[in-house]
């Protein structure tokens, strides 16, 4: 397998020695996890809305492989590629998010998409990445230099991405965002105090949303109270899991995906537990959780603090998206729309995760001279 | 690296002094290096352990989820009380039980049947799965429909009870938002026959009439069983003579009632008009009123059996005594006259066949009003009716019973009771004078039968002679069926209307037991306002509308139920007196 020399100094073949090939690899299964998948929830879906059979299918087989591409480009990056990356990434997805308020499309009462030369994308899902990376940076400058405002320009910038997507809104995305901010400031080093108080705001914004948006209520009210008949595409989920068994119904003897309008994307775990089984579904979340734990004990090792700030950002975002997606199909917590990465079906998260795992890789690759814990 | 701020690496190196000798002293760049350093240390060491406890959690929330996987997916259970129970209580199969005959066969069933819903907030284009939905169950109202697939509501009934067809038909269509539920249908194979006595539930299971409304609370959920007295055959029987007679004399309806005498089970019972229970919206207006055990009825004559029993059991006259009935009682206001009347003095025998007013009404007034009221409270006249059944009536009876009160009611005047009530009364009289309450629910001969005696063993035995005589010689021989010796009694009352009795609206019915030397069962058949015809003279009598019929249903009955025929001697029947005689010595009282 060692067909790159270890004297090679081009730059795939320094690559190919300091990056993390267990999180590749870890990576790469899972987007293959996610092709197989899409082939057996889209078809059903895009037949259904009237589409053609392999609508879904053909497009999500663009995404992947140009999401895993632009991920290895990504991880190629040195750790100041990937600064001005963010940066770059950042800055356009926040002028395309302030466009997209003024001419975006309003699908199900939110404005969240905007048409760029043919194709619809998702700005925010570009945000989480890049803001999660500017913000590892700011917050490392300030702890290194108190002269520096990192921690004001950290929460500053993340002010305005928060309002920007509650303008939209999208409560989901805000949560996200939310908890990557909090999780690098408390990593940075923010007094407990202050921890314990952010944490009770943001229970407070979380209660405040309840209040403030229907659409959140009416999902909390049937969780909590499921007789009052609402949350159906959960219970179907249910259904579908419980009828999967340890080993699955089959590839293609699955019926959730004929009824659920979301079975390629927020709900396609409920889609691989009835055709593929329990097995399936622990390796999968296993793998997520190998991602995270790797990509984690990676920054634990590193002696740099962006480093560190940066990757657990990028993997807290990372793991949370698989969580929320997860424990919402199970009915664990009140059912928020958001994808599993590189499983549901779409483009920008696709694509959006493909540039965050990249960040990650592109950080977690050993450097010559760097002291490393051991 | 640290790039952005403080000295780089290279300034760093010249800053450094390289003699030894400045050890003790820190150049200012060398102090800035050391704070730097020992900042970046004490970050990286607190960052590390918050990562330490940010990872722990997520760690955490992933076998959390791993769990849940496990419980749901293969331990299967985790129907968590909130959303399954609540979501699918709907869909859990309605067991009720089964409703038999006697000899266990089905009367009423359930059979498992899918029925349609929509949760319309799911439905993606509602005109679209109208279309659809429409080409599957053309009988559907497409304006309404659409309201309820527009509606946004979370549940809404669409179709209930589907066939297995329309069921797979609607099923691939696969229109989001539309589901199934799978509901038990009641099916009632022997359709209007057990209609009031059976009942029907309502689209939800629930019984809303006769047993399977009086018993819902042990047929609901509960698969077991529950076997009637009733027999199909029996009843099949009943009801065909009962339509034909009602038919035959353009009446507006009419019930019958038959009962084990020995134990006071219920054969058959039908009223007419009825409905077919499997389709509930024939269940309206007079269809739905049981005449057998709701409505009652001021029976004329055949209360006369009661009188006759109580007079002679009460020992106030004996079967060889009489009253003058030469002249018509005036009461108050009120007149007594006989409608067969022969003016002059008539015997115990005799007041029975020629059906005297007058006679029995002097009876009744020797009996006396307190005892009447005895008799007729012992004989279950004056309450309603303990049958299990929802619909039964309440008797009608004198707010304050005056000697003329006792007098008409001698005759089945000013009293109005149910069919049902009667049947058990005449059950009482023959059976060897107990009273058993009357039951839907067969008895599987290990239970006693519940029994008070109302008369002697002596006074029934004179009762069945004198029932015999009504039929061989009186009123009733349009009831006689060659070798069942039937008993029984007629009786025909004009019905009330507006301010008095309306001589063209009457009740025609009657009263039998057979074989009357040992009786087994009591037939009552009542028909409500019939018309004379021209076959029938244009009477319209209980003799000759209620007996034909009441004679036919024996006649059908009998061999069906394996009772013997009965051979015997002839009795001397020359006189009345001497019948009943020959009849005491013939049959001894038991």
């Amino acid at each position: 397998m060692n067909t790159i020399a270890r004297t090679d100094t081009s730059i795939v073949g320094r690559w190919w020695w300091t990056v993390d090939r267990w999180l590749l690899v870890m990576v790469a299964s899972l987007a293959f996890f996610g092709a197989v998948l899409s082939l057996a929830a889209s078809p059903a879906v895009a037949e259904r809305i009237g589409l053609d059979t392999y609508h879904f299918v053909a497009r999500q087989l663009v995404f992947l492989p140009v999401a895993l591409m632009t991920m290895l480009g990504v991880s190629l990056l040195s750790a100041r590629g990937v600064r001005r990356l963010a940066l770059f990434v950042t800055v356009s997805a926040v002028i395309l998010m302030v466009l997209t308020l003024i001419i975006g499309v309003e699908v199900k009462g939110a404005t969240r998409w905007i048409r760029l030369g043919g194709f619809a994308i998702q700005p925010s899902e570009f945000v989480k990445p890049g803001f999660a990376v500017l913000a590892a940076w700011l917050f490392s400058q300030r702890r290194l230099d108190d002269r520096f405002p990192g921690y004001a320009l950290a929460t500053g910038l993340y002010l305005g991405i928060v309002a920007l997507l509650a303008l939209q809104p999208d409560i989901g995305m805000t949560f996200a965002v939310s908890a990557v901010w909090f999780v690098q400031f408390f990593l940075a080093g923010l007094p407990l105090m202050i921890v314990v108080v952010l944490g009770v705001a943001l229970l407070a914004s979380t209660v405040g949303a309840y209040f403030v948006f229907d659409h959140v209520q009416a999902r909390v009210d049937q969780f909590l109270d499921p007789s009052s008949g609402g949350g159906y595409q959960v219970t179907r989920s249910l259904e579908a899991l419980r009828n999967g068994g340890l080993f699955g119904r089959g590839p293609g003897e699955g019926r959730i995906k004929e009824v659920l309008p979301d079975a390629h994307a927020d709900f396609i775990l409920a889609v691989a537990g009835e055709e593929f089984g329990l097995i399936v579904c622990l390796v999968l979340v296993i793998l997520f959780a190998g991602i995270v734990l790797r990509g984690i004990s990676r920054a634990f090792q590193d002696d740099d603090l962006f480093i560190m700030l940066g990757v657990a950002g990028l993997m807290v975002q990372f793991a949370l998206q698989a969580i929320i997606n997860m424990a919402s199909t199970l009915n664990m917590m009140p059912p928020k729309g958001m994808t599993l990465p590189f499983i549901s079906y779409g483009g920008s998260s696709t694509l959006a995760m493909g540039i965050g795992m990249g960040m990650a890789l592109a950080l977690t690759r050993t450097r010559p001279g760097a002291r490393r814990l051991s | 690296m640290i790039q952005s701020t403080g000295p780089t690496p290279d300034n760093m190196d010249e800053a450094v002094p390289k003699s030894g000798a400045a050890r003790v002293q820190l150049a200012p760049v060398q102090l800035a290096r050391v704070q730097l350093e020992g900042a970046r240390k004490q970050a990286l060491d607190m960052g590390r352990s918050r990562l330490l406890v940010t990872g722990a959690v997520i760690m955490m929330a992933f076998a959390a989820i791993s769990v849940r996987l496990v419980d749901l997916m293969v331990l299967g259970g985790a129907r968590e009380p909130g959303i399954e129970q609540a979501r699918f209580k709907p869909q859990a199969p309605v067991v009720r039980g089964d409703i038999v005959d006697r000899n266990g066969i089905l009367v009423a069933t359930s059979l498992p049947t899918a029925s349609l819903y929509a949760d319309s907030a799911m439905v993606l284009d509602a005109g679209e799965a109208t279309d659809q939905l429409l080409s599957i169950l053309p009988d559907l109202n497409r304006a309404n429909l659409l309201a309820k697939l527009k509606s946004k509501r979370r549940f809404v009934w669409l179709r209930r009870n589907l066939t297995p067809d329309q069921h797979y038909d609607v099923n691939r269509l696969g229109i989001p938002g539309l589901g199934f539920q799978t509901e038990e249908r009641r099916v009632y194979p022997h359709g209007s026959l057990f209609a009031h006595v059976v009942g029907l539930t309502d689209r939800d299971g629930n019984g809303v009439a006769g047993v399977e409304r009086y018993f819902d609370g042990v047929l609901d959920g509960n698969p077991e069983t529950l076997r009637l007295s009733l027999d199909v055959r029996v009843q099949s029987l009943v009801h065909e003579e009962l339509s034909n007679t009602v038919n035959k004399f353009n009446a507006i309806g009419g019930a019958a009632v038959v009962m084990d005498v020995k134990t006071g089970e219920l054969i058959s019972m039908v009223s007419l008009p009825d409905f077919d229970p499997n389709s509930p919206s024939s269940a309206v207006g007079d269809a739905i009123f049981n005449r057998a055990s709701k409505g009652v009825y001021e029976m004329g004559s055949t209360f006369k059996l009661f009188t006759a029993a109580m007079a002679l059991d009460a020992g106030t006259v004996d079967i060889g005594g009489g009253y003058d009935a030469s002249e018509p009682i005036r009461i108050a206001r009120f007149t007594i006259s006989d409608y067969h009347g022969k003016n002059r003095w008539l015997s115990v025998p005799e007041i029975l066949i020629h059906s005297s007013n007058i006679g029995s009404a002097k009876m009744a007034v020797d009996v006396g009003t307190e005892r009447q009221q005895g008799y007729l409270r012992n004989l279950g006249m004056l309450s309603p009716s303990e049958i299990e059944l929802p619909e039964v009536g309440n008797p009608l009876k004198p707010a304050t019973w005056r000697e003329i009160n006792t007098m008409t009611i001698s005759y089945g005047h000013g009293i109005a009771v149910s069919p049902l009530q009667m049947t058990s009364g005449v059950s009482t009289v023959v059976n060897g004078g107990l009273r058993h309450p009357a039951t839907l629910l067969a008895y599987d001969g290990k239970e006693t039968v519940e029994s008070e005696r109302v008369f002697s063993s002596t006074t029934s035995l004179q009762l069945r002679g004198l029932m015999r005589l009504v039929v061989s010689q009186g009123t009733g021989k349009n009831a006689e069926v060659p070798g069942y010796m039937v008993g029984g009694k007629t009786g025909t009352s004009d019905k009330q209307g507006g301010g008095g009795y309306e001589r063209d609206k009457r009740i025609a019915s009657f009263v039998a037991a057979f074989p009357i030397n040992d009786p087994r069962y009591v037939v009552l058949v009542l028909v409500d306002e019939p018309k004379g015809i021209k076959e029938t003279f244009n009477y319209a009598t209980g003799g000759w509308v209620a007996a034909p019929a009441v004679g036919r249903i024996i006649a059908g009955m009998g061999p069906l139920l394996g009772v013997p025929t009965v051979q015997m001697a002839a009795l001397d029947d020359s006189t009345p007196e001497g019948f009943i005689k020959a009849w005491e010595q013939t049959f001894e009282a038991r």
